[in-house]
């Protein structure tokens, strides 16, 4: 059996009962990890533009301008938002069941090949919204069948989950490219600037001034209220849990691990299938090579973040969203490169990473 | 002469050692005793320089030493053998002799391992795989390499657990002989039967301070008034529940493969039974367990467990019909970060939806009937040993046929293990349920069981009535002298 990476940081769960005082103080602990995490975040990366001669708070501004201080632009980030969000709830179920699950960007790209095949057909006499509806549920069913593949890979194959997930995310790769230039070619031209649009109608509906579908945004906190709820609060969340702290004892509990945990794929590779279904039918209106957008590893990101609990998210996700909106405007206000965000969003989770290690060393040591 | 001083260790608000004092001459086997959590190893690790000290000082012939790791601890002589092996299995017997050795000569590592080995009448090959060897002989190995590294301070702990009775005899006329050659010896133990035969003197431990020292002639009742404050009721002897109808049914089982492979197996175990399972380690015991759980598939024949009206269960389920308690109960048994509640919660059927209360007037009574010192919102990585297993056979549910364990009582003192095991006898009452479990300590087989198979060679060689047993006759079974084998 190939080794296992470590287990993905699962966090203890904290209870609804009355505050005790040595919940107040763990409260007041994460307050204060929380804080040490964005100043040492923060601070890195203001002493790295320091270094390059730039200004950290004109940055800081330029971000802000580009992302929450319009409706328009708090729009857009909003649109990366949901299909961030939708991946990333996807992401807790697997690392909440031991699994790096890498194949998620994958799964995203599978769940928009998906929605494409029925999009591209036209309505076909149906009502769109039905049409719509149909395309999301193809876009899970897409990115689980994905996420199973990955799991049986591992299970059957003993294939670890971050090679089989790598691998069928250039296997994904490559099957867009191959029906863009090929079967979904456009009339005439194979180009990569992807397939024809969809009809009019089943573009998903966005309001006038808007740069966001509401049902896209409605969808992804649906997911994520369903996915907390499943969690955190059924007697499934807790055996995925279970196999994700400790597979073998699971057995001895009547729970069978390679089965929980391949549920866990499925929901999550079918979560991360309808964040690639919101791409084309609420964003793209076609499919596109780069279709994903990066989000699949960028929820990687927001999960390690969050340390796998399901509370901070949706938080993580928006700030995200919002880095990433707003680096568009790096490039034509200050001529830097909109890579910066991904940067700052690197910086938090390593900064993260080390104040849950720091953490941990101190409490083994003690 | 190795001088432990006042020796002090908080780990936060817990005041692991207070005050420690203990002395070792060279040429002496010294014992250090205490039930579970008296700081034996928490000391041995100060003294290997695992843990930092809060207070007090370590000399070493005179000599003030601050020793910072196991490496410093090496350099100055001072060497541990841990009661897990700490080993390379992947590698060959000379390797992992070689390993952590300063410059690379694998041809003279492999005259000294000879040497040694023929010294010390171990029967290693330079080249087998360590990972193919049995608990006792890689524990040989590890204790030559100390001896090769020049180890003059030996700091063993537990070293007889799970091993074989021969290989015990085989590690004590070591530990004599290391004595004669003047080195110092330090045996951390439970085993009160392990000081009478062995050492000089011997320092007991209690709640982190010294408590008592002896030398030799030892009084068993003091040492165990020293440890326990009170004296462990000897209980009657157990008694012999005859047997019901059949519960568990081998027919010509065969299963696993090297090692621990079982061949061709038949018996019957009926309702009412508590078998113990005894035999130098690995002779199939543990095939025989897992085989019994489910665990494993037989390769060829049947394993069946018996329903209520004597019908064979079709697809008995693992943690309901039959449960398994694993000798290493951490790491094979429970989900460290989960509390004592989510531990009941998972045990028990019940509602798909759960609350954050869900189960937790079961967990404060399975608390409480079953003296877990814990509470019910703890993860259960906080508990000692004791409660541990406490934990688990509180979660054994209430139609569960079949108990299967391994090693019941492993790393337990003698008041928790008395508890496990009454805890267990009341599972047993008027419930038609029965025990198998596994132990390489014969007192416990002959004490506890009803009736007893004896493993070797990935065989049964023995399977008897306990009340016909002694421990003459069993371990003679054991190391596969059986004049007559008892015929499956």
């Amino acid at each position: 059996m190939p080794s296992s990476p470590p287990e993905p940081p699962v966090n203890r769960q904290t209870h609804n009962r009355p505050m005790s005082p040595s919940a107040a103080r763990h409260h007041l602990g994460s307050l204060a990890k929380f804080l040490v995490i964005a100043l040492l975040a923060l601070g890195t990366v203001s002493l790295l533009l320091l270094a390059l001669g730039i200004s950290p708070a004109t940055i800081a501004i330029t971000l802000a301008k580009g992302s929450i201080l319009s409706w328009q632009k708090f729009g857009h980030v909003l649109s990366i938002f949901s299909p961030l969000l939708l991946a990333s709830c996807g992401l807790l179920f697997t690392f909440r069941a031991g699994l790096w699950n890498i194949g998620v960007e994958g799964q995203v790209v599978l769940g928009a090949i998906a929605a494409t095949a029925l999009l591209r057909q036209g309505s076909l006499g149906l009502p769109p919204g039905l049409v719509l509806c149909a395309a999301m549920l193809l876009a899970f069913v897409g990115g689980g069948l994905w996420g199973a593949l990955a799991g049986w890979l591992k299970h059957r194959g003993g294939v670890n989950e971050i090679f089989g997930g790598l691998g069928l995310n250039f296997v994904a790769q490559g099957l867009i490219l191959w029906l863009i230039l090929g079967p979904w070619k456009r009339a005439g031209i194979a180009s990569m600037s992807g397939t024809d649009m969809f009809a009019r109608e089943l573009w998903m509906y966005t309001p006038p001034g808007w740069r966001v579908a509401p049902a896209a945004l409605a969808l992804a906190l649906a997911a994520l209220l369903l996915s907390a709820l499943l969690l955190l609060s059924t007697r499934f969340g807790l055996r995925v849990r279970a196999v994700g702290l400790n597979p073998l004892a699971a057995p001895l509990f009547a729970i069978n691990p390679a089965r929980t945990a391949l549920a866990a794929m499925i929901l999550g590779g079918g979560l991360a299938g309808l964040a690639g279904g919101l791409q084309v039918a609420a964003v793209y209106h076609r499919l596109l090579p780069p279709i994903s957008s990066g989000y699949g590893y960028l929820a990687l990101l927001v999960v390690m973040l969050a340390n796998s609990r399901v509370s901070p998210v949706a938080p993580i996700c928006l700030f995200f969203a919002a880095l990433a909106a707003g680096a568009i405007q790096l490039p034509i206000a200050l001529q830097l490169d909109s890579a910066l965000s991904g940067v700052i969003q690197g910086s938090c989770v390593l900064s993260a990473l080390f104040v849950h290690g720091w953490r941990q060393r101190l409490r083994e040591a003690r | 002469m190795l001088e432990l001083i006042n020796i002090d260790k908080r780990f936060g608000r817990l005041q692991a050692l207070c005050g420690v004092g203990l002395s070792a001459r060279e040429g002496t086997i010294h014992g250090l005793i205490g039930e579970n959590g008296a700081g034996k190893s928490t000391l041995m690790k100060v003294l290997t320089g695992f843990v930092r000290m809060t207070g007090g000082e370590i000399r070493l012939r005179g000599n003030r030493v601050h020793p910072g790791g196991p490496r410093d601890a090496m350099a100055l002589g001072i060497g541990m053998l841990y009661q897990e092996p700490l080993d390379f299995p992947q590698l060959s017997v000379l390797e992992n002799f070689i390993a952590g050795q300063a410059g690379y000569d694998p041809a003279a590592a492999r005259q000294r391992l000879a040497r040694l080995a023929r010294d010390f009448s171990f029967h290693l090959r330079a080249d087998d795989l360590v990972g193919d060897l049995t608990v006792g002989e890689r524990q040989q190995l590890e204790l030559l390499r100390l001896i090769d590294g020049g180890a003059r301070v030996l700091i063993l702990d537990e070293p007889t657990t799970g091993i074989s009775a021969q290989q015990q005899e085989m590690l004590f006329a070591a530990l004599r002989r290391l004595k004669a050659t003047g080195a110092t010896v330090l045996l951390v133990s439970h085993k009160l039967e392990e000081i009478d035969l062995l050492c000089d003197e011997v320092t007991v431990l209690r709640h982190g301070q010294v408590v008592a020292r002896r030398s030799r002639p030892f009084d068993r009742d003091d040492l165990l008034r020293a440890m326990f404050d009170v004296l462990p009721e000897r209980e009657g002897a157990t008694p012999k529940v005859a047997a019901g109808p059949p519960l568990l049914i081998f027919d010509r089982a065969c299963a696993g493969s090297g090692r621990s492979a079982l061949a061709g197996l038949s018996l019957t175990i009926g309702r009412g039974e508590i078998v113990g399972l005894a035999g130098i380690d690995g002779s199939g015991q543990n095939t025989f367990l897992k085989l019994a759980a489910g665990l494993l598939a037989p390769t060829s024949g049947e394993v069946r467990l018996e329903g209520e009206d004597c019908g064979p269960i079709r697809r008995p389920t693992l943690g309901v019909d039959t449960v398994y308690l694993p000798a290493d109960r951490l790491t094979e048994g429970l989900f460290p970060q989960l509390s004592l509640r989510e531990h009941h919660v998972l045990a028990t059927p019940g509602r798909a939806l759960l609350t954050p209360s869900a189960g937790l007037e079961d967990t404060r009574r399975a608390i409480a009937m079953h003296g877990i010192k814990g509470e019910a919102q703890q993860p259960v990585q906080d508990l000692s040993g004791g409660n541990q297993q406490r934990l688990l056979l509180s979660l054994i549910p209430e139609k569960t046929r079949l108990i299967l364990m391994e090693n019941p009582t492993r790393g337990l003192d003698v008041h928790s293990a008395r508890s496990t095991w009454t805890l267990l006898r009341r599972r047993l009452e008027g419930q038609g349920a029965a025990i198998i479990f596994a132990s390489p300590d014969l007192d416990e087989v002959m004490r506890e069981a009803s009736r007893i198979l004896v493993f070797s060679a990935n065989r049964v060689v023995l399977d008897i009535p306990a009340r016909e047993a002694s421990s003459q006759v069993l371990s003679r079974a054991i190391t596969g002298q059986v004049d007559a084998l008892v015929a499956p």
